[in-house]
């Protein structure tokens, strides 16, 4: 959600600040969350392992960094072959922020799977991870908004946020080698 | 005696009626907008019927009057440039200025722009906004617009930035990016003006951002300090800028839209003698623009 907010602020520069920008950021958020619950969910069938969970928020790190490092040239480029910029907020939008909001997308059912240990309990773990997940959102919307902006450059915000997922990726893998490691003794 | 309330109170009410009538209301992409009569004054405003979001206001009998402190206070920039022949007005309102314009430099070509497409019909159909071959209205993002006139290689030699309200400042368009390309499509001897405000924290920050763009810039408050204008020009103002062989004819021209030139070149301010921010103020930039935050600070 943190990353939804500025989207609107890192595409008035070349795509002004109408209603349709907003129309276009939260389609590219809404499809691409719905494919990214869609992989989680199959991938989550393939032996799910807490390395593997760790390398989604690794990889949906990395996915993040176009945003901050190359969102101005590849804005230029679809500024000057889209007239409308309804079309051309909508095409940045695709190109920004598909990718990772796809990864991030499949971590909740990977969560599910990974925390579920009986069926009977399925739907408490889920409620758990929806009750998180909505909650953290509202709480990246809020400070993001609030104070964050107010604070640093976009970029750096970026930038925040890929540390976050990154360590918190780098966590579960560690977490999960020491656990292997118990298995081995 | 209850006769007599109940007498008081319907003319009381008639009154009030005769004293403020809405004439046309509707609800925009953007905003409401209202159109709202007062006696012979009719204003535009935007959200709510309090008098501090009127955006527009003429006399019906006197329709070039210009109402408004802040278009008066736009007409010192004539004071630093020849007559101008390109002008382009970002943000519409009324259409008050371009019709002012087009009747001050019929010569002139002037291009409006205004995102919000229901505030260009008000204008045309309650304010008596005209639009011919050399004047017109555009319903664009101002930031898009002068994006695509660099491409087209445009140059004006006004540009007027008039998209600020109380209530909702657009941030894209008071960044070091915007100014930088607003500035690249000003001709030789074009000069930009803008209308903002001279209130809040936000002061320092616009300052400081016009001044790294533009250099040292002259500037107009009006009495009760709420609007001040920006005057910038392609290569930063020095103190002789200011074009006072100028004065005597712009009076004889402003002197029927109600512009009393004199009072309004004495109450110029130059940054290059006075400047009244913190050298250290941080610059508004397309990474850094908060600016609707500072504004209620």
């Amino acid at each position: 959600m943190g990353i939804e907010l500025l989207g609107g602020r890192i595409l008035a520069p070349f795509f002004g600040s109408s209603v349709h920008i907003w129309g276009s950021i939260i389609t590219v958020f809404m499809l691409s969350l719905s494919l990214g619950y869609l992989f989680g969910g199959k991938l989550s069938t393939h032996s799910a392992s807490l390395t593997t969970y760790g390398t989604i928020f690794l990889i949906a790190a990395i996915a993040l960094l176009p945003i901050a490092l190359s969102s101005q040239w590849l804005m230029e480029i679809i500024f000057l072959t889209i007239e409308d910029s309804r079309y051309g907020s909508l095409v940045a939008s695709m190109v920004l922020f598909f990718i990772p909001t796809v990864i991030l997308g499949m971590l909740s059912p990977y969560s599910v799977r990974l925390l579920v240990k009986s069926s009977n309990e399925s739907g408490q773990v889920a409620g758990k991870l929806y009750f998180i997940s909505t909650l953290g959102s509202a709480l990246g919307t809020i400070t993001t908004s609030f104070y964050l902006v107010l604070w640093f450059d976009i970029n750096t915000i970026i930038f925040g946020f890929t540390t976050v997922l990154a360590s918190l990726g780098l966590l579960a893998i560690l977490i999960s080698k020491v656990k292997g490691l118990h298995y081995v003794e | 005696m209850a006769k007599q309330l109940l007498f008081w109170l319907g003319l009381s009410t008639l009154i009030s009626v005769a004293q403020a009538q809405v004439i046309h209301q509707e609800r925009s992409l953007y905003r409401n907008i209202l159109v709202e009569d007062r006696g012979d004054l009719r204003c535009l405003k935007f959200n709510v019927k309090s008098s501090n979001t009127q955006q527009s206001c003429f006399l019906k009998s006197q329709p070039q009057k210009l109402v408004f402190n802040y278009t008066k206070l736009l007409m010192t920039s004539l004071l630093m440039m020849p007559e101008p022949k390109r002008i382009l007005i970002i943000g519409l309102g009324g259409g008050t200025m371009s019709n002012t314009l087009a009747q001050l430099y019929p010569n002139s070509q002037i291009e409006n722009i205004e995102i919000d497409q229901a505030v260009i019909k008000v204008a045309r159909n309650y304010f008596g906004f005209f639009e011919n071959d050399s004047v017109k209205a555009y319903n664009q993002d101002g930031r898009i617009y002068i994006k695509r006139a660099l491409l087209k290689k445009q140059q004006y030699d006004w540009i007027i930035l008039d998209a600020f309200n109380g209530d909702y400042i657009p941030e894209h368009l008071m960044t070091k990016e915007f100014l930088q390309e607003a500035k690249a499509l000003l001709s030789e001897n074009g000069i930009l003006s803008a209308n903002t405000f001279s209130l809040s924290e936000l002061y320092a920050h616009e300052s400081a951002t016009y001044k790294a763009v533009f250099g040292h810039f002259y500037q107009v408050v009006n009495q009760d300090n709420s609007n001040r204008i920006i005057i910038v020009n392609r290569d930063g103002f020095t103190v002789n800028s200011l074009n006072k062989n100028n004065i005597p004819k712009l009076n004889t021209q402003l002197r029927q839209y109600g512009v009393d030139i004199f009072s309004l070149y004495n109450n110029m301010s130059f940054t290059g003698t006075v400047q009244d921010w913190p050298k250290n103020t941080r610059l508004l930039t397309d990474q850094f623009s908060p600016v609707n935050l500072l504004n209620t600070q």
